[in-house]
């Protein structure tokens, strides 16, 4: 069990695929020691099969896992999750009904060998350490839904793992809660000094914890990037949605500065773009103006017609979704609407500035 | 369906066996014409030494009486004499003691006991013999493994009667419900020897050895039979034991190796 | 409660109580103490007791293993093996007594050579008894653990696994934990079927006071001569499961509203 905190300053690679049934997960990545990887990705995308494989709950079809030198998973190789010196923290916790917090926390040192006391010794500093030493006689079932996550990721450090994975580590929190441990999970992440690996499908919680992005669907990596890259210049309709943002595919031809959308439609762009081809064009809500009548100005402007199809009150403006060609979420003030009096079925038109217009080559 | 066959395979393997050690009395299609006294069923309770020979009467009664049937109940005469007070529907019992008799008599069930045959011990052996028994005495040796009779039952009273004439202290590994599971104790081999009647050896067949005892300390046990006076079928009852007491009936139970009383 | 489920129910309790009932009411109050004084008595009851508490005992240590095979092993022939193992279930007890002696018995197929190698002869004696009452009880603690062992939350065991234990460690220190309740339930149900054993005990085991006769024996002998001491035994052993249900009963409930 002391062989595992050399393993702390290495750094993960998976490359690999992962076959059930029809469902096929394709991998490559790559986490520093240190650096916190958030994967994100729709239910079934294969978040929750990549950190299992990690974990060694599930075997690889093809391919490997490693810890540095450490083999955990090839051709040749499978070791079993109890000899991977890999914390898990589940996103339903999973905390032991039968036995208290303490033991809870001092179990992995028990199956390790150490005797009841000295690793109950041991627990105690790690409840110390997370602010949960209040509750060290308490049952899994007498705790808080913060508590429980804590106590889970006490239970995961106290392993002294080398490699930590967390699976939707919020997920089972109200939204007031929610707030309090991910800041506090920020903290902790921060201290922790091995690579980390935390599945959620919830932006924000990627955003705030994460270093580095992955996005999954189904089963492929469809991006992959700084937080703000990902947020800026999302991949997919899959991101864009859970940023905000629209997104268009669309394709830029060569000597024009048009880009002809799939959905219909053509945005001007600022400058010519040094690529041609396939491209993608994200546009922010809060850019796309709403008139009553067709506006005329000067500057390189795109302009289009369109109805409202739905307004949503968010908490301190109005998302509006107008159908058209293309079709677009637009955030206008309270006060807008009321003005322009928009309603759903009323015609409008919209404008997107060419500089507002962001547009970046389609990956494939 | 295949699931509920699954759920079922054991029941029916269950089942399978317990055909296999089911009932022993003989099916008897109910004929239509029968004499003016005997007809219907019978219930016999009778001691479980008199299994063969009972069996034999009953089947040749059945036969001389047709439109009659005899249901045997076999079992240890304590056992039989207890169902019988406490109510059970029974037309004949003949018992392998007095004392089960009296039993009977003194709950009112019965008026007239009839002695009819006697019996007297044997040591039965497996045929191979492995412990070597050649007499009473061997069966006083620590590695000799005996089965008897509980001793309330007439073939345990009678094997502690003839071990006190003897002289000897007999120490039995078990104290069986009645003679015949002595006697299948020995045929299984899982006694080195049995103390049960002549007549058991006999209708044992080769599967187990007779070694006699001495006439002079050898005990006996008279078996009465009766009608009995709560009897649902009194007429064909009666019948059926003054068949056992006939001639003819004196001659299947000599030959089964009863000895007159 | 409607009628066409009160009406049977109410049967069925009486039915169920009547025979109990019937115990109390006809009970030889007076002499109990003098009946339950005899040294035969007290020998049948504590061999009973004694008997029944190892048999339950062996069917921990060797069914619970059993029971995680059947939950958790897959190999061709499991469905077969788990209809066979629970064939005392619906077995007549005799029938089971008649097969032991043919399997354990001093002739037996693994008898003859338990006595030729180890001297260990098992019919006639205490030991006999034992074997007997395994053999009858132990499927119920089988079927009541792999249920519980099917139905318990592997995701625990997962959890345990990443923590480094050991898949001995998950099994002690996860698995049985979480079972604990069915565990109790399997562990009552298997000890009152063993002390109740009479058809497979006396037919491989005989009938020898302070040896093999255990209670049921005793009150099947005892009806036969003196049916007021088969009533007195009877009670007995009422009282002896009853007394366990209870005692059980809270210890089992707490188990039980464990998540």
């Amino acid at each position: 069990m002391t062989g595992t905190r050399n393993a702390s300053s290495t750094a993960l690679s998976v490359i690999g695929s992962l076959d059930r049934g029809t469902f096929h997960l394709e991998v490559d990545v790559r986490v520093e020691p240190g650096e916190v990887l958030g994967v994100l990705g729709p239910n079934g995308a294969g978040k929750t099969s990549l950190l299992r494989a990690i974990a060694g709950l599930t075997a690889l079809t093809t391919g490997s896992i490693r810890l540095g030198d450490l083999v955990l998973d090839d051709a040749d190789t499978f070791l079993p999750p109890e000899r991977r010196p890999v914390g898990l923290v589940f996103q339903d916790y999973r905390l032991f009904p039968h036995l208290t917090v303490l033991d809870n926390v001092a179990f992995a040192a028990r199956s390790h060998g150490l005797r009841r006391h000295p690793s109950r010794t041991q627990a105690r500093t790690w409840l110390d350490r997370l602010d949960l030493s209040a509750l060290a006689g308490r049952r899994p079932d007498q705790l808080s839904g913060g508590q429980a996550q804590r106590v889970a990721l006490a239970r995961a450090l106290a392993a002294d793992p080398g490699l930590l994975l967390l699976d939707e580590p919020l997920s089972a929190l109200d939204a007031r809660t929610r707030l309090d441990v991910r800041t506090e999970l920020r903290h902790h992440l921060g201290q922790f000094a091995g690579p980390v690996l935390i599945v959620t499908h919830d932006p924000l919680e990627a955003m705030v914890l994460a270093d580095r992005l992955l996005v999954l669907e189904e089963g492929h990596p469809v991006q992959h990037g700084s937080p703000a890259e990902v947020a800026r210049r999302p991949a997919t309709q899959y991101v864009a949605k859970l940023v905000g943002l629209n997104l268009y595919t669309g394709t830029l031809e060569p000597g024009r500065s048009g880009v002809t959308l799939d959905a219909g439609g053509t945005f001007t762009v600022p400058a010519q773009p040094a690529q041609t081809g396939r491209v993608l064009v994200a546009v922010r809500p809060s850019t796309v103006a709403v008139h009553t009548e067709r506006p005329e100005h000067a500057s390189p402007r795109n302009v289009w017609p369109g109805t409202v199809s739905s307004l949503e009150l968010l908490a301190d403006r109005v998302r509006a979704q107008i159908d058209g060609r293309p079709a677009a979420l637009v955030d206008l003030t309270p006060a807008a609407v009321a003005d322009l009096e928009l309603r759903p079925g009323s015609e409008v038109w919209l404008s997107v500035k060419a500089t507002e217009v962001d547009v970046y080559p389609d990956a494939p | 369906m295949d699931r509920i066959a699954r759920a079922l395979a054991p029941v029916a393997a269950a089942a399978a066996l317990l055909a296999g050690c089911g009932g022993s009395s003989a099916p008897t299609p109910m004929g239509g014409s029968s004499s003016a006294t005997s007809k219907g069923t019978v219930n016999v309770f009778a001691a479980a030494s008199l299994q063969e020979a009972f069996a034999t009467l009953g089947k040749q009664f059945e036969a001389a009486h047709p439109g009659t049937r005899i249901v045997f109940n076999f079992g240890p005469s304590s056992g039989l004499a207890q169902q019988i007070t406490q109510g059970s529907p029974a037309d004949v019992f003949a018992s392998a003691s007095t004392k089960n008799m009296d039993q009977v008599v003194t709950a009112g069930d019965s008026a007239q006991p009839t002695p009819f045959v006697k019996n007297v011990m044997e040591i039965a052996v497996p045929s191979a013999n492995p412990a070597g028994v050649t007499s009473l005495n061997d069966l006083t040796r620590k590695n000799v493994k005996v089965a008897l009779c509980q001793p309330q039952v007439p073939c345990g009273a009678a094997a502690a009667a003839l071990f006190q004439n003897a002289g000897l202290a007999v120490q039995p590994v078990t104290q069986e419900v009645d003679v015949k599971s002595v006697l299948s104790k020995v045929t299984l081999g899982e006694v080195d020897a049995g103390v049960v009647y002549v007549t058991d050896v006999r209708a044992a067949g080769d599967k187990v050895k007779g070694i006699e005892i001495p006439t002079d300390v050898n005990a006996s046990t008279t078996y009465p039979i009766a009608t009995l006076t709560k009897a649902p079928n009194k007429a064909t009852a009666q019948a059926f034991t003054d068949y056992v007491l006939s001639v003819d009936g004196g001659k299947v139970l000599t030959a089964a190796g009863f000895q007159k009383p | 409660m409607p009628w066409v489920l009160g009406v049977p129910a109410t049967l069925a309790v009486l039915f169920l109580l009547a025979p109990l009932l019937g115990l109390l009411v006809r009970a030889p109050w007076r002499d109990l103490g003098n009946v339950l004084a005899e040294s035969q008595v007290l020998q049948a009851l504590r061999l009973s007791l004694v008997c029944a508490s190892a048999a339950t005992v062996i069917s921990l240590v060797l069914g619970v293993p059993l029971a995680w095979v059947l939950a958790r092993a897959r190999f061709r022939g499991l469905r077969l093996l788990r209809a066979l193992v629970t064939l005392p279930l619906v077995l007549p007890p005799v029938v089971g007594g008649v097969a032991l002696l043919i399997a354990f018995g001093r002739r037996g197929i693994v008898g003859q050579h338990l006595d030729a190698w180890f001297g260990i002869t098992l019919p006639f004696t205490t030991q006999g008894v034992i074997v007997a009452e395994t053999f009858v009880a132990m499927p119920f603690l089988i079927v009541t653990v792999e249920g519980a062992f099917r139905a318990a939350d592997r995701g625990y065991e997962e959890a345990a696994a990443t923590l480094g234990a050991s898949r001995m460690t998950v099994f002690r220190r996860v698995t049985l934990p979480l079972i604990r309740s069915s565990l109790m339930a399997g562990s009552v149900l298997c000890w009152a079927r063993a002390l109740g054993e009479f058809g497979a005990t006396i037919t491989f085991a005989g009938n020898f006071p302070g040896r093999t006769q255990t209670m049921p024996i005793a009150v099947y002998l005892a009806l036969e001569q003196d049916p007021e001491a088969a009533i007195a035994l009877s009670l007995v052993l009422l009282a002896v499961s009853v007394a366990v249900l209870v005692g059980l009963r809270d210890r089992w409930l707490r188990a039980g509203s464990a998540p």
